[in-house]
C-alpha cells in the first residue's frame, strides 16, 4: 500500500522550524505543497474510491441502469410502445420474429419476443426496475432488521444475546432459497383465492419480505461482533461519563463507527438479490406476468435457444452486467474503506 | 473428538426439529386446506370432510406434527376400513397430484441431484483449486491477471444464463453434446457420465471462479507465513512446500465453504435441473410448488435442511483430519 493511504502527519510541535527554510525558499508553488490538509478517514476513503479506475466505471454503469430504469416510461413515451405491447403482425407463422438477429429493426432496437411479439427493449427496461427495486428495498429491509437485531445483541449480552445468535446460526442452517421458492406462492394462496388475480405490488412485497426476513442473518452477526469490541472502547466510557443515554452511545457513538461495514454488506447484498430475484423468476415463481421481469424473460426464452438465441441474450447479458457492476464496485468500496485489505 | 461429535448431533437434531416446525407450520397452518387442493374443483364440503380426516389434517396442529414426526421413524396409517393406506417407515405422506408415496418420489428423484452435484463439484474443485493455486504461485504475472479477470467476470455470472449459453454453443450450434438426460450410473456408468456432462459443466466452470479467487487470497496469505520460510529454508523442493505445507493449510477454509455449498445444493440444484430438463430434487420442488403439492414440498425442504446439517458436521470433522492446528473438543 502506499504511504497515500495513510494521513499525512502533522509538523510535530516540538520542532517548529523544520520545514521553515523549505517554505521560504521555494516559490509559490511548492509552499502550496507544503501546505498540510486534515482529511477524516472519510475523505481518506472516498479520495481512494475516486482513484480507483474499475469503482468509476462500474460506478458509471450502475447510474446509468438506475437512470435508466427511473426513466422507463420516458422512454416508452419517446417510442411509443408499451411494454405489453404485442407486434404479433411482425412474427411470421412460427411465431418467431421476422427479420434478423430476432427481429432487430429501426422500430424494436432490440428485437422482439418470439410467441408474444413484445419489444424487448421495452421489457428489459422495465425489468430492470423491477429488478433493482427488489434488490434495493430487501437490502434495505434486511439491513435495518440486520443492524437493529445485531446492535440489540452487541449490547444487551445475556440470554437476549444468546437468543440472537442461536437464531442466527439456525437461519444459516436454513435452505434458504428451497425455502422462498415455497413458500411465496404458498402464502400468495392464503391471502389470495384462484378466481382473483394477486395485484402485483403484493407478489413484489412478499419476495421482498421474505428476502428480508431470511437474510439479516449475517449483517446482524457482523454488527454484533464490532458492537462487541466497540463497547468497551474508552470513548464510550467518556460519553457515559459525560451523562449520554444508551440511545445516544448506541446511535451516535457506535453506529458512525460501523458503517463502514456495513455499506460494504449492503453493497455486497444488492447483487445477490438481483441474481435471486431473477433466479426465482427462472423458475416461475418470482414476479408474475404482467409484470416485466428479467429472470422470468430468461425463463420464457428457454424453449426458443436453439432458434432465437438473441432472446436469451438481451436479458442475461444484463443481468451479468448489473451484478458484476455491483460486485465490483463492493470490492472497490471494501478495499478503500478498509486500507490494510490488500489486492 | 466422540464428545464433540455427539454435541454436534445434539445441535444438528435441534436445528432440524425448528426447520421442521417452521416448514409445518408454515404449510399446513397458513394454506386454505390442503384437502381442498387435493379433492379437485367440484367437491362438496362432505367430501373435503373426508378428504381432511382421512389426512388428519381435521385434527389440532400439535398433533398433527406429532403424527407426521411418528410417520417418519415409525410410518403411520392413513384412513380406516376400506381406504386403509399403510405408509411404512420413513414416511413423508402421498404426494397429492397422484398418490404416490413421497418417500418413493425423493428416492426417485435424490440419485439424479447428487449425480449432477458430486460431478460438478469434482470439476469445480479440481478447476478452482488448481488455477487459484498456479495464479497464486505466479502472482503478477500475465497468467495471473488474465486468471483474475476471468474468475472475476465468472463469479458474477449466473447459472440460468452460463447453462443456456453451453446449451446453445455445444448442442444446438455445433452439435458437440446432446441434450442432457439422466441414466443411472449402475446402468452404464459411460451413458451416465455423457448425459451429465453438460450440467457439470455449467456448475464446473460457474463455482470454480469463485474457488480460483478464494483459493488464490488463501494461498498467497499461506506462502508469507513463517512455517511456509522454515519450510523452504530446511531446503525442501518448491512442489513440497507448496502442496504439502501450503496447500494443506491453505484449503481448509475452502473446504468449510465447499462443504456447505455441496450440502445446499444437494438440496436442489433447480436452476441447472431446469435448463436441462433433469428430474431432480429441485425439479420437484419447483413442480410440487406451483401446484401446492405440500407433503413433497415440505419433505423436499426438510430434505434441503438435513444436508446442510449433516454437511456442516461434516466439514467439522474434515478439518481436523486436513489441518494439524485444529482440534476438536
Amino acid at each position: 500500500m502506499s504511504d497515500l493511504s495513510h494521513p499525512p502527519s502533522l509538523t510535530a510541535p516540538g520542532d517548529p522550524g523544520a520545514g521553515e527554510p523549505v517554505v521560504e525558499s521555494g516559490n509559490g508553488l511548492s509552499a502550496g505543497r507544503r501546505e498540510f490538509v486534515g482529511r477524516s478517514p472519510n475523505q481518506l476513503a472516498w479520495l481512494r474510491l475516486k482513484r480507483d479506475r474499475t469503482a468509476r466505471a462500474s460506478a458509471v454503469t450502475l447510474v446509468v441502469a438506475v437512470l435508466v430504469a427511473l426513466g422507463a416510461p420516458l422512454l416508452s413515451r419517446l417510442t411509443g410502445i408499451d411494454p405489453t405491447d404485442k407486434f404479433v403482425d411482425r412474427l411470421n407463422d412460427f411465431g418467431m420474429p421476422i427479420g434478423y438477429a430476432g427481429g432487430i429493426s429501426a422500430d424494436h432496437w432490440l428485437g422482439l419476443e418470439p410467441g408474444s411479439g413484445r419489444d424487448i427493449l421495452l421489457q428489459l427496461v422495465y425489468g430492470l426496475r423491477t429488478s433493482l427495486f427488489i434488490a434495493f428495498a430487501s437490502a434495505a429491509v434486511a439491513s435495518c432488521i440486520g443492524v437493529a437485531v445485531g446492535v440489540l445483541a452487541g449490547w444487551a449480552r445475556g440470554w437476549l444475546d444468546s437468543v440472537v445468535n442461536w437464531l442466527i446460526d439456525l437461519t444459516l442452517a436454513f435452505p434458504f432459497l428451497i425455502f422462498a421458492l415455497a413458500v411465496i406462492p404458498i402464502l400468495q394462496d392464503r391471502f389470495y383465492t384462484d378466481r382473483e388475480a394477486p395485484s402485483p405490488a403484493f407478489r413484489v412485497a412478499l419476495i421482498v419480505a421474505t428476502f428480508g426476513l431470511f437474510s439479516w442473518t449475517y449483517t446482524a452477526r457482523l454488527v454484533r461482533g464490532q458492537v462487541i469490541s466497540l463497547r468497551e472502547r474508552e470513548f464510550v466510557d467518556a460519553a457515559r461519563a459525560a451523562g449520554a443515554g444508551t440511545g445516544h452511545i448506541l446511535l451516535r457513538q457506535l453506529l458512525p463507527n460501523i458503517w463502514a461495514p456495513i455499506l460494504v454488506t449492503v453493497s455486497l447484498m444488492v447483487p445477490q438479490f438481483i441474481a435471486i430475484e431473477a433466479a426465482l423468476a427462472f423458475v416461475n415463481i418470482g414476479v408474475t406476468e404482467p409484470t416485466p421481469d428479467l429472470g422470468r424473460m430468461i425463463f420464457n426464452s428457454i424453449g426458443y435457444v436453439a432458434s432465437d438465441p438473441w432472446y436469451t441474450l438481451f436479458p442475461g447479458l444484463t443481468i451479468f452486467l448489473l451484478v458484476l457492476a455491483f460486485n465490483l464496485l463492493g470490492d472497490a468500496l471494501r478495499d478503500s474503506l478498509d486500507p490494510r485489505s490488500t489486492r | 473428538m466422540l464428545r464433540f461429535v455427539v454435541r454436534r448431533l445434539l445441535v444438528a437434531v435441534l436445528t432440524l426439529v425448528v426447520v421442521s416446525l417452521v416448514t409445518f407450520g408454515l404449510f399446513f397452518a397458513v394454506p386454505s386446506s390442503p384437502a381442498k387442493v387435493m379433492c379437485g374443483k367440484n367437491c362438496t364440503a362432505a367430501d373435503i370432510a373426508q378428504v381432511e380426516r382421512r389426512l388428519g389434517i381435521d385434527r389440532p396442529l400439535p398433533r398433527q406434527y406429532a403424527d407426521f414426526v411418528r410417520g417418519v421413524f415409525v410410518g403411520r396409517t392413513y384412513g380406516e376400513g376400506d381406504f386403509r393406506q399403510d405408509c411404512p417407515a420413513p414416511c413423508l405422506g402421498y404426494s397429492f397430484r397422484n398418490n404416490q408415496p413421497v418417500t418413493e418420489i425423493v428416492t426417485q428423484r435424490a440419485p439424479v441431484t447428487f449425480s449432477i452435484v458430486l460431478g460438478g463439484a469434482v470439476l469445480w474443485l479440481a478447476l478452482g483449486v488448481s488455477l487459484g493455486m498456479v495464479s497464486a504461485l505466479r502472482r503478477g504475472t500475465a497468467f495471473d491477471r488474465a486468471a483474475i479477470g476471468v474468475t472475476l467476470a465468472g463469479a458474477s455470472m449466473q447459472v440460468y444464463f452460463f447453462g443456456l449459453i453451453l446449451l446453445y454453443l455445444l448442442v444446438y450450434s455445433t452439435g458437440l453434446l446432446a441434450f442432457p438426460s439422466y441414466t443411472p450410473l449402475t446402468e452404464s456408468p459411460l451413458r451416465w457420465a455423457a448425459g451429465l456432462l453438460l450440467p457439470w459443466m455449467t456448475l464446473g466452470f460457474l463455482n470454480s471462479a469463485l474457488y480460483a479467487r478464494l483459493s488464490r487470497a488463501q494461498m498467497l496469505e499461506t506462502l508469507s507465513e513463517d512455517f511456509v520460510r522454515t519450510a523452504r529454508a530446511k531446503g525442501l523442493s518448491a512442489r513440497q512446500v507448496h502442496t504439502r505445507h501450503a496447500l494443506r493449510a491453505a484449503i481448509t477454509p475452502i473446504v468449510t465453504i465447499a462443504g456447505l455449498d455441496i450440502g445446499t445444493s444437494l438440496g436442489g440444484t433447480f436452476i441447472t435441473e431446469t435448463i436441462f430438463g433433469l428430474q431432480g430434487l429441485g425439479k420437484a420442488t419447483v413442480e410440487a410448488v406451483q401446484f401446492l403439492n405440500l407433503p413433497v414440498v415440505m419433505a423436499t425442504v426438510l430434505l434441503a435442511a438435513v444436508f446442510i446439517v449433516v454437511a456442516n458436521i461434516v466439514v467439522d470433522v474434515l478439518y481436523a483430519v486436513i489441518d494439524p492446528r485444529v482440534r476438536l473438543s
